[in-house]
C-alpha cells in the first residue's frame, strides 16, 4: 500500500521539466517559475520531515535550525572568506548533521510533548545566536554579498537555470528517500512509529534509527538553506524563526505527511500560498494558516493524499 | 521583557506610548542616579526582578499542569492566554475605561471563553487523537488567535497603568516597582485558591480523578467532557491573570505567547510535569536564571537562558525536580 | 515429545523486579532446557508478563541474572537480545497493522539482513540482492504458517486469529533459538487454538525453544513438556503437565481459586 509506483514518478518529472516552459509562454504566471524555486527547496526539507514524523513518528518543531545552518555556514564561509561555495554547502550539510546528532541523540529518548519542546527550544536557541553573533552573521540585519552558483564555469545565473540545479537536487533527494522507505529501513521506521516494544524485540535499534532520520532530515534542511542563500544572495534571521518550522509542520500536515508525496504537495501548495495566493493579506495569512493546519487536522488527518481514500469511503458506503 | 536598563542599539523607546516613557525615563534616571550601586544591590535587583518573572512563569507552568493533569495534552497555546489577558485588559481598561476592578474580572472572563472555545473547536473535534494530532491542534489553535490579535491590535506593545501607580521602592538598594508585588501577589492567590479547589471542592476532586483514571472517572459518573472543559476554562483565567499583572511591567504585544509558552513549559518541565509547587518553584527558579543571565552575562540571550535550561532538565531529568520517574513512566504520552 | 537436551538454554537466577514498591518478581530461579516447550502459567499478576519483558530486555531486573546460551543478558535492550537468538509475541497483538503480512514478516528478518542507509538509498546492487533474499525467506515462513494468500493484506485486516498467527510468524522470521509466546491462544476459538497449538508444536519440531505463558489450560496440558507455576511473583511448583495436575499448592493458589 506504500509501493511508490514509477508513473507517478515520471509524471512528476515530466511537470518539474515542463513547468518553466509552459509558464513562460503565459504573461501572467510567468513568474511561477521563481516561486517553484522556492517551492524545490521547502519540498528538500518537507521531504526528510516527512521521513522523520510521518514514517518514523517524531516531531520536530525547530527544522529552521538546519535550515539556518546551512544558509549561514554558506553565507559565511563563501561571503567573509571568499570560499568556492560547494565545499561549503557540504560543510554546512557535516556540521548540521553533528549539530543533528548533539541534539538528537538525548531529544530522541524523549517522547510526544517532550521531544517537540525540546526540538522547539533548540530552534529558538539557534534562532537568538543568529542574531546575536552579529561579528559572524550581520545580526538582524542579515549578510549581503553571498555569491551565485557556478559549477565548471556554467553560472547559474538566470531564474529558469537555478530552477532547474534546485529540482535536480529534489529529485535526487526524492529518488533517495523513497528507496529509503520501501527498504528494510523503512520498514523499521514505520515499525518504530507503530509500536517501539514491539520493533525493538523484533531487533530494531530504536535509538539509532531514530538518530539516523533525524540526522538525514537535518542533512536535507542544510542542503536546503544553502540553496536559498546562494539563490537570494541575501540572508537574515527572520527567515528562520520559530514560524518557519511552524510553516514547515503546516506544509507536511496539509500535505499527508504519512506520505512521501504530501511532503511535495503540501510544500508547493504553502509556497505558491505565501508567495503569490496570500499576497494580499500580507502578515495576516498567519490567520489562513492556523486555520488550515487546524482544519486538516481535524478534517483530513492524512492530508491532501488521503482526502482520495476519503472519497473511496463515501462511495463504498 | 520585565524592566531592565535599556539597552543600546535597541529601538525600544520609539515604540512606547509617551506617557509611559516619561514614567519610564524617571525610573531609569532614579535608577542610576543612585550614588552607589552596590553590587549587592544590583543582584539583589536581579533577585526580585527574576521572582516577579519567574512568578509569571509559574502562573503559566500552572495553566500546563492544570490541562495536562486531567487531559495529558500540553496546550501549545497557552502563551496565548497571558497575551489575550494583556490585551483585552488594555482594552477594557484603557479604551472603555472600566475601572480596574470590574475589568479584571470581565477580561478573566472573556479569555476563559477563549479557553472554552480552544476545547470545543480545536481539541474536542478531533477523532483519533495522538499526541502528534494534538500538538498541532494546539499549534494551529496557537497561530489562529495570535493571528487574530495582530488583526485586532495590530503589531504595537501596549501599555497598562500599574495598579497602584509606578513610583518605585528601593529596597537594599534595589528598585521595586509595585507592579512586581501585585504579580508576585497575584501568584500567592492563584496558589491558596488553587489548593483549596482541589483539595476541598467536589469539582476539584472530580478533576483530579480524571487525572488519576479517566475511566474509572466516567465509571464513577464524573463527566470526564466536562472536567476537560473546565481545565481549559481554568487554564484559560490563570494565563489571564498572568497576562493583566504583569502588562504595566513589561507591556503586551500580538507575538509573545509562543516565548511565554516555552518558557512555562520549561518551568513546569523544571519542576515535574504536573506537579503544582513543582510549577511554582520552577517557575521561579527558572526567572531567577533568566534575570542573573541577563544581567550578569549577556542581555542579548536573555531568552536563551530559560530554555537551555529546559534542554538541560529535559536530557538529563526529564522528570524534573519535584515530579516521579514512575509515574512519567506510565503516562499514555 | 521431542528429544530434550539436558543443556539450559536460558538460566534466571535469583531474580528480583520490584516496581517502586511492589515487588513483582522476588528471587525467582528459573530454567529453560534446549528443545523442550516450557509453559508458565499462574493467576492474573503473577508476574508471568514482567517475566517475559525481563528476559526479552524491555526493561533490566532490579537484581539477579539472565544467562542466554551461558552468556549473561540481564543488562543488554531489547534489540540486542533479538540479535542474540530470543525472539517474542505480545499478549495484546503488537503487529504493525499499516503495513502488509508481507512486511510484517520481512521486519521480523531484520536481524539477520540487514543494509546500511547509503546502499538502501543508492539501492546498489548488495541492498537489491539482500531485498530479494530477504523477501524469500519472508514468504517461505508465511507458507509456513498458512499466511501465503494473504501476503499483501494490510496486517490489521485480518481477523484476530491470523493476526496471532501472524505475529508467532514475524517472530520466527529472525531465526530464533528461543520463542517466548505471550498468551498465543488468548482469544481464540477452538479452530483458531487448534492451529495455533499445532503451530507452536511444528516450531518446536525445528529444535527451537519454545517458552510461552498461557491460560488456555487445555493447550497448555496438551503441548507443553514441563510447566512452571508462579504466584505472587514466586515461583510454586515446576515438572511435568502431569506432576503440576496433582501439586497440592497448585490446586490451592491456583487452580483452586480459579475452577
Amino acid at each position: 500500500m506504500l509501493r511508490i509506483g514509477k508513473i507517478p514518478i515520471a509524471v512528476f518529472a515530466l511537470f518539474i521539466i515542463a513547468f518553466p516552459w509552459v509558464t513562460h509562454e503565459i504573461p501572467s504566471i510567468e513568474h511561477y517559475t521563481d516561486i517553484m524555486i522556492f517551492a524545490g527547496i521547502y519540498c528538500l526539507i518537507t521531504m526528510g520531515l516527512s521521513l522523520l514524523m510521518g514514517y518514523t513518528g517524531q516531531i520536530s518543531i525547530g527544522h529552521a535550525a538546519f535550515y539556518g545552518i546551512g544558509a549561514y555556514t554558506s553565507a559565511i564561509l563563501t561571503a567573509q572568506y571568499g570560499l568556492n561555495p560547494w565545499p561549503c554547502i557540504i560543510v554546512g550539510m557535516a556540521i548540521s548533521a553533528v549539530i543533528a546528532v548533539l541534539v538528537g541523540a538525548p531529544s530522541l529518548k524523549l517522547k510526544g510533548h517532550y521531544l517537540a519542546m525540546a526540538t522547539l527550544a533548540f530552534g529558538i536557541i539557534v534562532y537568538i545566536i543568529f542574531n546575536e553573533e552579529a561579528a559572524w552573521t550581520g545580526g538582524p540585519d542579515g549578510m549581503t554579498g553571498i555569491p551565485g552558483l557556478s559549477l565548471f564555469g556554467f553560472e547559474f545565473d538566470s531564474v529558469k537555470k537555478y530552477y532547474y540545479l534546485v529540482w535536480i537536487f529534489v529529485f535526487a533527494a526524492f529518488i533517495f528517500t523513497v528507496n529509503i522507505i520501501q527498504s528494510g529501513i523503512g520498514r523499521a521506521l514505520r515499525a518504530i512509529h507503530v509500536s517501539e516494544p514491539a520493533a525493538s524485540a523484533m531487533g530494531v535499534d530504536i535509538s539509532r534509527f531514530k538518530i539516523l532520520v533525524f540526522v538525514y532530515s537535518a542533512v536535507l534542511a542544510s542542503l536546503a538553506g544553502s540553496l536559498y542563500a546562494h539563490y537570494l544572495n541575501f540572508i537574515n534571521p527572520s527567515t528562520f524563526d520559530l514560524f518557519f518550522s511552524i510553516k514547515l509542520l503546516i506544509m507536511i500536515a496539509l500535505g499527508g505527511m504519512y506520505n512521501i508525496w504530501g511532503a511535495i504537495i503540501g510544500a508547493g501548495l504553502i509556497t505558491f500560498l505565501s508567495y503569490e495566493w496570500l499576497y494580499y493579506f500580507q502578515e495576516y495569512e498567519v490567520i489562513v494558516y492556523g486555520a488550515i493546519l487546524l482544519l486538516v487536522t481535524i478534517f483530513f488527518p492524512k492530508g491532501l493524499v488521503g482526502v482520495p481514500g476519503i472519497v473511496k469511503g463515501w462511495f463504498r458506503e | 521583557m520585565i524592566f531592565s536598563p535599556p539597552e543600546a542599539g535597541k529601538p525600544f523607546t520609539n515604540k512606547i506610548p509617551q506617557v509611559h516613557l516619561r514614567e519610564f525615563h524617571k525610573i531609569v534616571t532614579r535608577f542610576y542616579s543612585m550614588e552607589t550601586i552596590t553590587l549587592s544591590g544590583q543582584l539583589f535587583q536581579y533577585l526580585i526582578t527574576g521572582i516577579t518573572v519567574g512568578s509569571v512563569y509559574a502562573m503559566v507552568a500552572v495553566g500546563f499542569n492544570i490541562i495536562y493533569n486531567v487531559t495529558e495534552i500540553i496546550n501549545f497555546a497557552q502563551g496565548e492566554f497571558v497575551m489575550l489577558g494583556g490585551l483585552i485588559m488594555v482594552f477594557f481598561h484603557v479604551v472603555m475605561g472600566l475601572p480596574l476592578i470590574m475589568a479584571f474580572p470581565a477580561t478573566v472572563i472573556l479569555v476563559m471563553l477563549v479557553g472554552i472555545l480552544l476545547d470545543r473547536l480545536a481539541i474536542r473535534p478531533i477523532r483519533q487523537p495522538s499526541v502528534l494530532t494534538l500538538i498541532i491542534a494546539t499549534i494551529a489553535a496557537s497561530i489562529l488567535l495570535k493571528g487574530a490579535a495582530m488583526f485586532i491590535w495590530g503589531k504595537d506593545p501596549y501599555d497598562l497603568p500599574a495598579f497602584s501607580g509606578r513610583n518605585p521602592i528601593t529596597v537594599f538598594g534595589a528598585v521595586i516597582q509595585p507592579q512586581y508585588l501585585w504579580v508576585i501577589g497575584f501568584l500567592i492567590v492563584i496558589v491558596i485558591v488553587l489548593s483549596i479547589f482541589f483539595d476541598r471542592t467536589i469539582i476539584g476532586k472530580a478533576m483530579s480523578a480524571c487525572a488519576d483514571n479517566p475511566n474509572a472517572a466516567s465509571l464513577v459518573g464524573i463527566n470526564v467532557k466536562q472536567m476537560i472543559l473546565l481545565s481549559f476554562a481554568l487554564s484559560a483565567a490563570i494565563g489571564a491573570v498572568a497576562g493583566i499583572t504583569v502588562t504595566p511591567i513589561s507591556l503586551m504585544e500580538y507575538d509573545r505567547g509562543a516565548m511565554l509558552a516555552v518558557k512555562g513549559f520549561g518551568a513546569a518541565i523544571l519542576g515535574g510535569l504536573g506537579s503544582f509547587p513543582g510549577a511554582i518553584l520552577g517557575g521561579l527558579i527558572m526567572g531567577t536564571i533568566e534575570s542573573f543571565g541577563a544581567g550578569v552575562i549577556s542581555s542579548g540571550y536573555k531568552d536563551a537562558f530559560a530554555l537551555i535550561v529546559l534542554l538541560i532538565v529535559l536530557f538529563f531529568r526529564p522528570s524534573g525536580i519535584l515530579g516521579s520517574i514512575e509515574i512519567s513512566k506510565i503516562k499514555r504520552f | 515429545m521431542n528429544f530434550v537436551e539436558e543443556e539450559n538454554i536460558l538460566e534466571l537466577n535469583r531474580v528480583v523486579m520490584a516496581f517502586g514498591g511492589l515487588m513483582a518478581l522476588s528471587n525467582l530461579n528459573f530454567q529453560v532446557k534446549k528443545g523442550m516447550i516450557k509453559a508458565i502459567i499462574g493467576p492474573n499478576g503473577a508476574g508471568k508478563t514482567t517475566l517475559f519483558n525481563i528476559i526479552t530486555g524491555s526493561f533490566p531486573p532490579t537484581e539477579g541474572s539472565v544467562m542466554f546460551k551461558g552468556l549473561p543478558i540481564e543488562h543488554l535492550k531489547a534489540h540486542k537480545i533479538a540479535e542474540r537468538g530470543i525472539s517474542r509475541t505480545f499478549q495484546t497483538v503488537e503487529l504493525f497493522g499499516n503495513m502488509t503480512v508481507l512486511e510484517n514478516v520481512m521486519l521480523g528478518c531484520h536481524t539477520r539482513v540487514r543494509s546500511s542507509f547509503l546502499s538502501s538509498g543508492f539501492q546498489l546492487p548488495q541492498f537489491r540482492r539482500k531485498e530479494a533474499q530477504v523477501k524469500e525467506s519472508a514468504m517461505k515462513i508465511l507458507k509456513f504458517i498458512g499466511l501465503v494468500d494473504k501476503f499483501n493484506d494490510p496486517a490489521d485486516s485480518l481477523p484476530l486469529g491470523e493476526q496471532k498467527i501472524l505475529e508467532i510468524g514475524r517472530a520466527l522470521a529472525s531465526e530464533p533459538e528461543l520463542m517466548c509466546l505471550d498468551e498465543p491462544a488468548a482469544g481464540l476459538n477452538e479452530t483458531e487454538t487448534y492451529v495455533a497449538s499445532s503451530l507452536i508444536r511444528a516450531i518446536n519440531a525445528k529444535g527451537i525453544t519454545v517458552l510461552l505463558v498461557e491460560h488456555d489450560m487445555k493447550v497448555i496440558m496438551n503441548i507443553s513438556d514441563e510447566i512452571a507455576v508462579l504466584n505472587y511473583g514466586q515461583k510454586i511448583a515446576e515438572g511435568s503437565p502431569q506432576e503440576i495436575q496433582n501439586n497440592r499448592r497448585v490446586i490451592e493458589a491456583y487452580l483452586g481459586s480459579e475452577i
